[in-house]
Order: C-alpha cells, then structure tokens, then sequence
C-alpha cells in the first residue's frame, strides 16, 4: 500500500489543480459579453440558419464507405514493401483479398449506395 | 513464414462458411431467384464445413504462425456452431412473413457471425481470438436491428453497440497489459510464464481487464445489463443465436485463455471469478421470476446459466471442465430450441410474447407444448433431461475443488428457478387457451425442434456418448 | 462357425420393440392377429437365439462357457461404473429359456384367452414390456441393472394385476389388489436396495463377478456379509412372496390368467430364487442366513398350504400353491442345493404355467367363474383341459415319472442329507398337503356333478390356447428327465450343466455319503404321501363330500384361521398400515406438511417473489445506468485487486 500513496496525493492534488483552476479563471477574469462576441465564428462567416440539421444518409453512406475502402487499401502497403520476398504467394494471397473487397464494393453498387438521386 | 496448403486445410470448416457467406452475396446480385434457396445453400455450407471439422478431428495442430489450433477441442465447436447454425436457419424458414426482412442478408450474416464464433473457439493467440470476436459481435449488432423499422429493434442494436464497443475497449487493454508483461500474445507461450507471471500486478490486471471483456459477452453480474434489452428486441432467432452460438464461442475462449490462470491457484482471480459466478446465478434467476416477456425471461434464464458454467470452469478439474463443455452444448441446443418456440408463436413482431399467450398451447399444438416443457425441464435440471446430467457434472467439480458454497448457491438458485420455468408448463398445460391464434408449424421447424428436442433427451438418457468424445478432445493445448 | 454370442443384444432388443410397437400404435392396429403376432414374436425370436446360445455352450469346453456381453457404459462416475452389459452362463440361459420359452407359449394362449377385450394392444405391450425387463433380470452381469429389471417386472407386474382395473376383485377393486403388490414388493426392494448401497460401499463395485471374487476371500460367517444376504434375501422374499411378505401373491390373481400364469407362477416369483442362485457364492458364506432362508422357505411351504386346502377359487388355490413350492426352492436354497432349486424352478415354471393356463381355459369354459364349488363334471366338456391339468396335478404331486417328481425329491432328499431330518419331515408333509389340495381341486373341478349354472354351456378352448396346453403339458411329463437321480440309475445332466456356476457354493457344503439305500426310502415314502393323498381327496371331495362337510365343522376353528389365511393381512393392517395411517393424517399431514413445509416454502417464494419485483427496477433501459453499473463492477473488483 506504501508505495500508491504518492500517487494517490497525485490524483488528489491533480483533482483538486484542475477544479481550483478553472474556478480561478471563472471568477477572476472580466466578463464583458456582447453580441459579436458571442456569435458562432466570431470573425467568420455570419451564420444562416442553425446547424442542428438533418444531413441526407448518402453522406454519411460514402464517408463510412470511403473510410471502409481507404482502411482496406492501407494493407497494400505492409504487402507492396514484402513483395518480393512473399513472391507468387503473396500475390495470390492480395488477388484474394481484392476479391473480396470486390464483392463487397459490386454489392455496395447492386444495393444502390452511391447513387446519388 | 508463409503458409502451406495444411494450414489452409486445417482451418477449411471456418474458409468454407466464409465462402458461403461471400458467395450469398455474389449470388444475390447474379440471380434474381437466389432468395428461394438462400436457406439449402446455407445450410449446405454448414453441412460442408462439418465434414472438414470431422475430418480434421484427430489431429491436433497450429495453423498460421500459431495463430489458431484446429482439431479436437477447435473441431467440437466447430461443428457445434455449425449445429446452431443450422437450427437457427431452419427456424428461421418463416421469419420473413413477420418482417419485412433481407433474408439474404439474414442468412450473410449469420453466417459470418457462426465464422467468427469458430474463429474465438479455435484462436490460439489474444489476437486472433479477438478478430473473432469482433467478427461475431459487428454481426450480432446489425442482427440485433434487423427489424429495422421497429424502434425496439433499434434500441436493443445501439444499446449492444455502445455498450458492446465500451466492453471491447477493456478487452482490448487487458490483451495489452498481457502483452507488455510477457512479451507474447499467444496462449501457450503466455500459459509457459506461469506461474511466474501471474505474480506481476500488470499482468494479473490485464487478465482481469480480459475477464471482464469476455464477462460482459457471456453476460456475467454485473456487465450483463444489455442482455434482456437485446434479446427482447432482436428477432427473435437471432437471440436463441445469441444466447446459443455467441455465448458458447465466448465461453470456448475464456476456457482457452483462462484455464490455465485459473488452475494455478491465483487467490484473487479465483475469488473475483466466483464472486461473479455466485452473482450471476442470483441475478439470474431471481429477476428471472418476474419476467411476463418470455425472451427475456430466457435472457434472464441465460444469465443464470453462465453462472452454472463458470462454477464448473473455475474448478479447472476434470470434471469440471468436461461438465463445462457438456453443459454448453446442452444449455446451446436447449436455448435455441427454446428461442424456436418462442418465434413460432410470435406471429407478429414482439406480439404473443407474454406468459399469458402460452395458455393452453398444449390443447394448440401438443407437439409444441411437449418441446417447450422438454427444454425447460432441462433448463431447471429435472432428471432424464440433459441438463441434470450436466449440472450434477458442475456441482460435483465444484465441491472436489471445496467450492461448496458455490454449489448450495447453485442448487439454491435453480430452486428459485423452478418456480418461473415450471410457471411456463403450467400455463402451457393447465389452462384454457386465451386467443385463438392459429400456430403454423413448417416442416423446417418441426425437423429443427424435433432434432433439439432428441438431443436434450438423448444426451440425459445416455450422457456418455457426449461425455466420451469430450473427454477425447480434452486436452486444449 | 458363427458365434450366437454376439447377438445376445438381439434377445433384449426384440421385446422392447414388441413393446414399442405395439405400446405406441397399438391402438390404432386394429387386427387383434397382428397385435399377437408382433407380441409372439418378440419372445420366440429370443428363444431361438438363446436356444443357439445354449446348443454352441453344450458344444464348447466347460471353462469356457461364461461370456459378458458388454454394450455400452450407461453411468460413469468417479468410482460408480455401470455398464449396461450381460452375463452368459449356465444359470442365466436356462433363466432366459424357461422366461422366452414359457413366456412365448403363454403369449399364444393369451391370444385366445384376451380375444375381445377392449385393451387388447395394451395387454401385449404390457407382456413384451415383462419379457424385456425380466430378461434384464437374468441377464445382467451386475446388481444395478438386475436391479432395473427388478423394477421393471415389479412395475409391469402392477400394471397387468391393474390390468382390468375398472374389475372388483373379492371385496375391493384390481387396483387395490394391485396396490398391494406394489406396496408390499416395496419392502422387499428396500432391503435390496440397501444391500447394493453396502456391496457399492465395501467391494467398490456392482459386478457379480467381482463382487464374488473379493466376497469370497472372507471369512464364512463374516458379518457384512450376513447383512448384505439377509437384506438381499428381504428382497427375495417381496418378489418370491416369502413369508412375511406373501400376502400379494393371492390378490395378484386379480390380473387375467395369462399374467398369473406367466408373472406370478412361472417367470416373476422366481426371481428371488434366481438372485439366491445368482450370489450363491456370497450366501454359501453366511450360514446364519442359510438357516433363516431354508426355515422360511419349509415355513412358506406348510403354511401356504394348509391355506390351499381350503380355498375356494381355483387360482387362489394355484397362488398358494404357486407360495408353497417357492417354499421348497427357497428350501433347497438355504440347504445349499441351489441346482435343486433351480430344477424345481424349471419344472415348476411348466406345470404350474400349465395348470394355471388349465384352469384359465376352465374360467374360460365357465364365463370367469372361480368358484370350485359351482364347477364340476368338466372331464366330458373339456378333455384336453382336463387332460392337461391332471397331468399337471400328478407332476406337481411328484408322480414318478412326471417332472416334478424328480425336482422334488432331489430338494427332499438334499434337505435330509445337508440339512436336518426336520427340514425333510416337515417338506414331505408339505408334499402330502400339495397333492391332496390339487387333487381336491382336479375332483372338484372336473368330477362329480356339474355344479354350474345350467344356461352355461361349456366347451373346449379354441386351438390357440389348447396347442400351449399340449406343449406345456409334454414338457410337465418329461421336464424331469434331465434330471434322473443317480440312485436311480440315471444321470442328473441338469446338475451337470449347472456344476460351473455353484463350483464355490458347492465346495462349501459339507461331504455327504451317497447312501443309496436312504436315498430309495425317502423316494418311497414320498411317493407312498402322495398316492395316499391321491386316494384321500378321492374319498373326500369325490366320494364323501359329507364328510368333508364334517370334517370342516369339526374343526370350524381351524378351517376359519384357515380360510382366513391366518389372519396375516388383518395383522398387517392393526400393526403396522393403520397406525401409521394415523400418525400420516395427523402428524406428518396436517401439522407437520401443512404447517411447516408449506407454510416455510410458501412464505420464502413470496419473500423472494416480492425481493425480485423490487430489485428488477434496476433494470431501467437506459444506456446510461447500464454503464453505470458496468463501470461499478469494473472498479470494485479493481478495489479488489488492490486492497
């Protein structure tokens, strides 16, 4: 049990650091609030309307599938450097792996997930 | 080190139900006509891959830079999960009717999900057990919505992911710690550090951060919260897959990885461990009685029995472990048998769920009536059932072990237990029918729970026919 | 050469799928042929295999004629290993051959007698369900499955005395006759049971042969081993029907005379004597038991038929009779001529089959009319009933050179020449009494005046019950012949074969002088009993009905206790049923179960019913909670980890 107690005085202090902090700062500093200030960017762009909106799921559709893909393309790498030692193995071993990337991308398609209208 | 065409042939049950499963996809764009068939095809490819695993039976080895075994131990699981697999399947013949379903899709992934379970079953590194899992669980998150447009549905699905990635993150540390204490991830080259290792605070932190990684898939107190949730909302075959495949996988890992810690007498590992056992038989069955929804007083039921599990699991003896692994291949076909019931019944989705709609159902249908009060006899333990044989099995270990208290815990529990699974036989038998629902039974349905049904009697008539090939692939590492 | 050993499987299975066939589609097969037929089948198929059986272990050495047939390992736990396996020797053949072969003949008659009754199916399930479990009893090479078959027979036994149970039966129903026996065969079984719990306990295993070998090396009149056999005899006496626990046998005559026949003469009630025969190795060490069995059993023999003498209804007086020679086997028994009492067992097993289906063939005749004395003059309606019959009564009454002479007297004379001059005396009174009650019943029965009612006209049984008559009644009058004494110039191959299974109870008797000139006394003068006898009921009930009518008023006293059975049940039921009766309804009943049990079980059930209504609000839905309680979990048991 000894040898916690530094840290335990550690996560107290550290606890006890970040709450006296920012009460510090809260009551400390000058609060002068006016419009300009308060706006979303403050030296930005005026905002039109408010961003709590429903996006159409297409978006979100090619993000998760641009993230999908992109992921899947990173494995090219570790391969592309071994090539040479993996030899025909290896090279068999990526067709399979494209193969399947393949299904699923003509099963995206089939399913209409990138079409857009 | 690249692999030899052996390594490819050892692990074929689980390429060939991958296989399956990409061509479903294939053959869905392909043919317009697919969906008929989709079930044979499936069901054909189960079948194919418990030839392999039978042919593989014998030999014992590592595949893949030791990254996972097959054989005996991985063999059994592999062709129980395919076992499941196909139950599940055949009691899903009809399910399209009730939702408005892919059943395409359906088939993808439960296939893939039955892939992953082989995958924990037969990993013989963290690594690859936990590719497995992950396999299983992404697809036990979408089939938990698959009846999308039924908010339930939805709820259960995000309810699991949430909680399922926040328990993937402590399973994911744990495998870490291991790693940073022993330098490996595989299971024998950690199993060659004990006891030595298990000394190390990191190391016994990490395998706690394991535990309860893997607790919260099997659902042990206190990391069980999603399980009744899920199970209610989720179609429901897809919970008798859960409560079946997805906990017998977890558990065919956790005897993998913790057997081992387990049998070096860790005091702290043993003590949590029975502490969550003892909890999860209590929480079980005492929110058990409550229940009026049928699923969930079978999740609640399958949380009761993960506990019956780990009392035999943490005895680390022979019988012990054998009463385990029985266990789980009964308490698996019981439930999906159970869940089978369950479904036929549910003519509409979440409708015909609660105790009252099983009034009479043995004046409806008397075949359905005798399977259900099979399964639950089993479930209690009442013998010639299986699951006597298999809690005597559990007990037993536990008290050679001087776990006592843990067994007068577990027949106390089951006492309690009595009163909600018998409540269900009363209903079924000594009351009038309350509507007038007309209960169509396919003849997939009927080869499916006729086929549970046989098991669970044969295996508590004649137990050792299990128990000898048990004892055969008994020895995991 | 082909091995018949290997399909020893075969004889169990063929009953149980009789059983199975005609237990579950029984009632929808409508031909009453095709029922019988399956149910023939499924015992003479086993008689012929084991009849093989029996010609490949004549032909083979004699060292080599024991064979375990091993199936499959049915308990395995710890140290409890139980194999469904059977045990092929001398002993358990001939068992399965007078169980198959009677068993068979009595099936065919059976399908003549139950023509038209309205469970016919459940009959013939219910007979090959007996076929099966008591094949189990002679065949098991261990005491646990033996014991199964000893239920098994114990429960079929009830249902087929039940079998007609919307009946009355004397003063109550066939159920209650049913009851009894169940009840009773209660008894006997818990002394069996004890005694596997103390054989499991001492020689850590449940196999005959094991068992014997490590029994053996004790010393004789070890005390476990008294225990152990005087529990096991308890057994034998429920299921033999041995006093104290006779007294079902007679109500058992409630079930159709087919099952008296086959249950409770030929096959069931002999099964004591067979597990007597079956651990003679145990028994032959405990000679205080020997002395109990062999008393019991000369006790049986005289007081069963003293009560036959005055019984009316034929098959009560069969049943005593049936009581009575179980009697003398048990005699034999006790004495240590265990092949005497097994060849009594074998002949008895046919002529009492036989006078019992005789006698249904009469009741037949009669429309179930049991009473002797509104019978009468049936010799000219029913000769071959007639015929058969006698020839059963002179076998049974030990007429040279009919079977039961021969089995008889060989257990007379091993009680004088091992046992005592006593044992003998009192089994050759038993013998004068055995002829003059069967003979009373032959002249009853089948002489004098027809006594019946006139609207009934009596004619022969259809030839599906006569044919087994014929055959039992050729095997009643030559059975014996296996067994010819050397006295008499003969040899006794029934010994013979028999000589490997009791080579240790043998060894153990004492050396006897053959003394051939005592051996032809005793022969004699049973003999000389039994024509007495024979010439006494002819005087009494054929001649002289008067004088019998004034001998029973002479002795009214006697001839009450008699006919009263000596009282034995209203004992049993002002000692031991009423009194604890009384003690369940008051005590046990409506304090201690209503009260207590109930009350305790009731009150925790709600107590946890209203614990769980109260803890599943934790369950709440929210995600948020969930995780809460997750992350609880996770930090206690780090706390855990830590402290």
């Amino acid at each position: 049990m000894e040898p916690y107690i530094p840290i335990f005085l550690m996560l107290v202090i550290s606890t006890a650091l970040a709450i006296i902090l920012l009460k510090l700062q809260q009551s400390l500093g000058p609060k002068n609030p006016n419009k300009e200030k308060l706006s979303t960017y403050e030296s930005g762009m005026e905002p039109i309307r408010s961003a709590h909106e429903r996006f159409s799921i297409k978006y979100y559709m090619v993000a998760v599938l641009f993230i999908l893909f992109d992921i899947e393309v990173i494995f090219f790498y570790p391969w592309a450097v071994n090539f040479k030692m993996l030899g025909l193995f290896g090279f068999v071993e990526m067709l399979v792996f494209i193969g399947i990337l393949f299904i699923g991308y003509f099963y995206v398609l089939h399913k209409g997930a990138l079409k857009w209208d | 080190m690249i692999p030899t065409f052996q390594d490819y042939l050892n692990v074929a049950p689980i390429i060939i139900v991958s296989a399956t499963a990409l061509l479903e996809i294939v053959f869905q764009i392909i043919f317009k006509g697919f969906k008929k068939y989709v079930n044979i095809f499936s069901i054909l490819g189960l079948l194919i891959s418990i030839y392999f695993a039978i042919i593989n039976f014998d030999k014992v080895s590592m595949s893949f830079s030791n990254m996972v075994f097959s054989g005996k131990y991985a063999s059994f699981f592999e062709i129980l999960f395919c076992i499941i697999g196909i139950l599940t399947i055949l009691q899903s013949s009809t399910i399209q009717k009730y939702y408005s379903i892919n059943k395409i899709e359906y088939n993808v992934l439960i296939l893939i999900s039955i892939v992953g379970m082989m995958v924990m079953s037969a990993g013989a590194d963290l690594i690859s057990i936990f590719i497995g899992l992950e396999i299983m669980s992404i697809c036990f998150y979408v089939l938990a919505g698959f009846a999308r447009n039924q908010i339930i549905a939805n709820e259960a699905s995000l309810k699991y992911f949430l909680l399922g990635a926040f328990a993937t993150g402590f399973l994911l540390y744990g495998i870490a710690l291991i790693y940073g204490t022993v330098g490996t991830t595989n299971i024998i080259k950690i199993a060659q550090h004990y006891p030595i290792a298990l000394s190390l605070d990191l190391h016994l932190l990490g395998l706690i951060l394991l535990l309860i990684g893997l607790a919260f898939k099997v659902a042990l107190v206190p990391f069980h919260m999603w399980q009744p949730d899920v199970y209610e909302g989720a179609i429901t075959n897809v919970s008798g897959l859960m409560a079946s495949g997805g906990k017998t996988a977890a558990f065919a890992s956790f005897l993998l990885i913790f057997s081992i810690p387990l049998a070096a007498g860790n005091n702290n590992l043993i003590e949590i461990v029975s502490v969550l056992a003892a909890l999860s038989m209590i929480v079980g069955n005492i929110f058990g009685l409550v229940q009026q929804n049928i699923k969930r007083m079978l999740a609640y039921s399958s949380i009761a029995h993960t506990g019956y599990i780990l009392v035999g699991i943490i005895a680390t003896n022979n019988f012990g472990n054998h009463g385990a692994l029985f266990y789980l291949v009964v308490y698996s076909i019981t439930s999906v048998g159970a869940f089978g019931v369950a479904s036929i019944l549910e003519n509409e989705f979440g409708k015909n769920l609660n105790i009252n709609d099983y009034s009479g159902l043995s004046q409806k249908n008397k075949f359905l009536a005798f399977a259900m009060s099979v399964f639950m006899f089993s479930l209690i333990g009442i013998p010639p059932f299986a699951g006597f044989v298999g809690k005597y099995y559990l007990f037993a270990a536990a008290i050679q072990r001087d776990l006592t208290w843990l067994v007068i815990l577990g027949v106390l529990t089951s006492i309690v237990s009595l009163y909600y699974y018998l409540r269900l036989i009363v209903y079924m038998y000594f009351r009038d029918p309350e509507n007038q629902n007309n209960i169509i039974v396919t003849n997939d349905f009927k080869i499916a729970i006729s086929f549970s049904t046989i098991v669970v009697i044969l295996f508590g008539i004649y137990p050792s026919s299990l128990f000898s090939v048990i004892r055969y692939i008994f020895n995991i590492y | 050469m082909v091995n018949y050993i290997n399909y020893t499987s075969l004889i169990l299975i063929f009953p149980l799928i009789g059983f199975l066939i005609n237990g579950v589609f029984g009632s929808k097969l409508k031909s009453e042929k095709l029922i019988g037929s399956i149910s023939v089948l499924g015992v003479s198929i086993p008689f012929f295999i084991s009849s093989l059986i029996l010609i490949q272990m004549l032909s083979s050495n004699i060292d080599e004629r024991l064979y375990i047939v091993n199936l499959f390992s049915w308990i395995d736990v710890g140290s409890l290993k139980i194999n469904v396996s059977y045990l092929i020797d001398e002993l358990s053949i001939i068992m399965t051959l007078i169980v198959t072969g009677v068993g068979a003949l009595i099936h065919i008659y059976a399908i003549g007698y139950m023509h038209g009754d309205k469970s016919f199916w459940r009959f013939f399930a219910y007979l090959n369900l007996f076929i099966f479990a008591m094949l189990n009893l002679v065949l098991a090479d261990n005491f646990l499955l033996m014991f199964l078959g000893w239920e098994g027979v114990g429960l079929c036994s009830y249902l087929l005395i039940g079998f007609w149970y919307d009946r009355n039966f004397d003063k109550s129903t066939t159920a209650d006759a049913a009851k009894k026996a169940f009840i009773v065969n209660r008894i006997g079984d818990f002394g069996f049971l004890i005694a596997l719990f103390l054989i499991f306990t001492n020689f850590g295993s449940l196999e005959f042969v094991d068992v014997i070998t490590q029994a053996s090396v004790l010393q004789s009149g070890d005390e476990l081993l008294t225990a152990i056999t005087l529990l096991l005899f308890l057994g034998a006496t429920g299921k033999s029907a041995q006093i104290p626990l006779f007294v079902w046998l007679p109500d058992a005559m409630a079930g159709p005379t087919p099952v008296s026949a086959l249950i409770h003469a030929a096959t069931m009630v002999t099964a004591g004597v067979y597990l007597l025969a079956r651990t003679s190795a145990i028994f032959i060490l405990a000679p205080f038991t020997m002395n109990v069995v062999a008393i019991i059993g000369i006790t049986t023999a005289i007081f069963a038929g003293t009560i036959g003498l005055v019984q009316n209804d034929i098959k009560k007086v069969l049943a005593y009779s049936t009581i009575s020679q179980l009697g003398y086997m048990f005699l034999a028994c006790g004495v240590g001529a265990f092949s005497a009492a097994i060849f009594h067992l074998m002949t008895h097993a046919f002529f009492k089959a036989l006078l019992f289906l005789a006698a249904g063939s009469v009741i037949h005749a009669l429309h179930h009319e049991q009473d002797i004395y509104k019978m009468g003059g049936l010799k000219k309606y029913l000769p071959i009933t007639f015929f058969t019959f006698l020839i059963a009564a002179l076998a049974i009454s030990g007429i040279p050179p009919l079977s039961g002479f021969f089995s008889k007297d060989e257990i007379l004379y091993k009680a004088f020449s091992f046992g005592s001059f006593w044992y003998w005396f009192f089994g050759f009174i038993g013998a004068g009494l055995t002829t003059l009650y069967m003979m009373r019943l032959v002249y009853l029965t089948f002489y004098g005046n027809e006594n019946f009612d006139d609207s009934i006209k009596p004619h022969e049984s259809p030839k599906v019950m006569t044919i087994p008559l014929i055959v039992l009644a050729i095997l009643s009058a030559i059975g014996g012949l296996i067994g010819i004494p050397h006295a008499l110039g003969g040899t006794n191959y029934f010994e013979e074969f028999l000589e490997p299974v009791f080579k240790t109870s043998n060894s153990q008797l004492p050396f006897v002088f053959e003394n051939i000139t005592t051996e032809y006394l005793l022969m004699a003068l049973s003999v000389a009993i039994s024509i007495c006898a024979i010439w006494y009921a002819r005087n009494l009930f054929l001649q002289n009905l008067k004088k019998s009518e004034l001998i029973k008023n002479k002795f009214s006293s006697a001839h009450n206790i008699l006919v009263n059975k000596y009282f034995v049940d209203e004992f049993y039921e002002k000692i031991f049923i009423n009194p604890i009766k009384k003690l369940s309804d008051s005590f046990l009943w409506k304090w201690f179960d209503i009260k207590i049990i109930d009350g305790l079980i009731n009150n925790s059930a709600k107590f946890i019913q209203y614990l769980s209504s109260v803890l599943v609000k934790v369950q709440t839905g929210v995600t948020e909670n969930y995780v809460q309680i997750f992350v609880l979990g996770v930090t206690l048991i780090l706390l855990k980890i830590i402290l």
